[in-house]
């Protein structure tokens, strides 16, 4: 999967790839809807074959030979390692510990990935009425570590959430840390930010940080879509292109509807 | 037949369903019955408490159809499309007239179901630590652990007047078989007062004795079994027909304008008598195409003869 210059792709493809290739060495991946869904299945087909999906429907170890539109969807059943209630998934696997990587979409986010998907606006009186927590809120606290996919500005990564639906660093990884204990969570928080811009891991104070630039991304382009001052890797890295065969993959096999990469 | 349950869907909902309950109609992307949703609309059902973790298609008609007063749900969107619109404007505008919410997450209200089921006075589970959930609906509350090991939140149990699930068969008496996602329609099921369960098909009753462990719902606890092929449909029947996501994507549209969700309304609920006829009127062609693409069988198990 070397570089592969010449070969045209959208930021919308370098994100799903870059993400995928995050989850290179994880073995139990809790799929949240939407872009996560994507990068996931991309993920069991390019670096991690053996990668257990875990959906929140009460699917564990599916094989999907369709990349689904919902994340309930027959494909993740059939050829399955197990099909549970939804009880035995959130009870026994999540909140039992089973799940290394919970991963999540946003609405907004902070720099401490902290994540909203609830309401943009007051609650009583949104402007926009998001979907809310769905298994997010369990999925942050208990799956082991957290990866996020969504794209990045202003109205997304913002200095302030309007919500917290699901919590991250709280307002910085010392307390995070010690109040994880203290209630007896099980993970650790978020570990990786991918956006169609970029990557980022968080630092020992628990903020975002740039590691990656993504291929004719700009550190402009980076600061004109936070509400922050972002933090940035003193070594940043230029994330490698899409390679033909992950671009078949996204366009042929996984969307080729561009549900997912429009 | 004596102690036969079947009923017709329009004799079961007059007759199970009534003004002001609260009514779960479940199953996680799978197996919901619209069928038994679009019979509550024609009858005009009203002040109706509609709980589901994931109110989908079904809901963002039935609120748009002025059933309901409130929703009890855990996430709230048309997955992989957007938003169910009906419900936003009601929610987000008061349009045309405000809809009380309450609000969980998923394992809340699997949680919620399952202390209902079970008779019990609440539900603990590790989430909620650190959100605003907990403040956006009170009835989320932390509670300490009797055994001094710190605090975790609860829920109340939820008891559904009515809960209606579909399956894909059951006896006559309401012994019922599912498979696939089985979401939370059993914890549904026994936490409610009344149950309508709706079936793909009915078969004998040595048919579910042959394989009990793949029984959900005894009929113990169902008061109607109604028999309606498709009629989960545009959600799906594992085995049986596929989700018709491309009415997933055509309800966007429909639902961001009220007057093309009256018109689809009217055209797809009102002016029909039942699920046959929309099955009529959606075309064999359409339902051929639902079909899944080959068989996938389970290969069978040998339970054995003891005496």
């Amino acid at each position: 999967m070397g570089p592969n210059a010449g070969v045209a792709f959208t930021k919308s493809e370098m994100m799903i790839v870059a993400a995928a290739r995050e989850l290179a060495g994880q073995h139990v991946c809790f799929v949240g809807v939407g872009l996560p869904n994507i990068a996931v299945n991309l993920a069991k087909r390019t670096v991690a074959p053996d990668l257990e999906l875990v959906y929140e429907a009460g699917v564990f170890g599916a094989e999907p030979a369709r990349l689904p539109l919902s994340i309930g969807d027959p494909t993740i059943v059939t050829g399955a390692t197990a099909v549970t209630s939804m009880w035995d998934l959130f009870s026994l696997y999540l909140q039992g510990g089973r799940i290394d990587v919970g991963f999540l979409g946003a609405a907004q986010i902070d720099r401490f990935g902290n994540i909203n998907t609830t309401v943009i606006g007051e609650y009583d009186h949104p402007t926009t009425r998001l979907p809310g927590s769905g298994g997010a809120c369990e999925i942050a606290i208990n799956a082991r570590e957290v990866f996020v996919i969504m794209r990045q500005s202003r109205r997304s990564f913002v200095e302030r959430i309007d919500f917290r639906t699901s919590p991250g660093n709280l307002g910085g990884a010392e307390n995070a840390a010690r109040i994880r204990r203290a209630q007896g969570w099980l993970g650790s928080g978020p570990s990786v930010v991918v956006t169609d811009l970029g990557v980022y891991h968080f630092d020992e104070s628990g903020e975002m940080r740039l590691d990656a630039l993504h291929p004719g991304a700009t550190l402009d382009d980076v600061r004109a879509t936070i509400g922050w001052e972002p933090k940035v890797a003193v070594e940043l890295a230029t994330t490698a292109p899409p390679s033909e065969e992950e671009l078949r993959l996204v366009r042929v096999e996984l969307d080729p509807d561009g549900a997912y990469t429009r | 037949m004596a102690g036969s349950k079947v009923a017709s869907m329009r004799d079961a909902v007059a007759e199970l369903v009534r003004d002001g309950d609260t009514v779960a109609i479940e199953g996680f992307t799978h197996l919901i019955s619209f069928a038994a949703g679009h019979e509550i609309i024609r009858q005009r059902k009203r002040d109706l408490t509609l709980a589901r973790l994931t109110p989908d298609l079904i809901y963002d008609q039935m609120v748009a159809a002025g059933v309901a007063r409130k929703l009890i749900f855990s996430w709230l969107g048309n997955p992989g499309v957007g938003g169910l619109n009906a419900i936003r404007r009601r929610i987000e505008d008061a349009d045309p007239a405000p809809l009380e919410i309450e609000e969980y997450s998923h394992f809340g209200m699997v949680g919620r179901y399952t202390a209902g089921a079970a008779n019990l006075p609440f539900y603990p589970l590790r989430s909620y630590f650190e959100t605003d959930m907990p403040v956006a609906n009170p009835l989320i509350r932390p509670i300490e652990s009797p055994y001094g090991d710190g605090v975790v939140y609860a829920v109340p149990p939820l008891r559904p007047d009515v809960t209606i699930v579909h399956a894909q068969r059951a006896d006559a008496r309401g012994d019922t078989q599912a498979w696939g996602l089985l979401g939370c329609q059993k914890e549904a099921a026994f936490a409610a007062d009344r149950v309508i369960v709706v079936v793909e098909e009915l078969v004998d009753e040595a048919v579910i004795r042959a394989d009990p462990n793949r029984t959900i719902i005894p009929g113990l606890i169902v008061d109607a079994v109604v028999v309606e092929p498709f009629g989960a449909h545009p959600s799906y029947v594992q085995g049986t027909y596929d989700r018709d996501n491309r009415f997933y994507r055509d309800w966007d549209p429909i639902s961001r304008d009220e007057a093309a969700i009256q018109a689809w309304l009217g055209e797809w609920v009102y002016d029909l008598d039942g699920r046959a006829a929309y099955t009529e009127r959606f075309g064999a062609e359409r339902v051929a195409a639902l079909q899944p693409s080959g068989t996938a069988p389970s290969g069978s198990v040998d339970y054995g003869r003891y005496g």
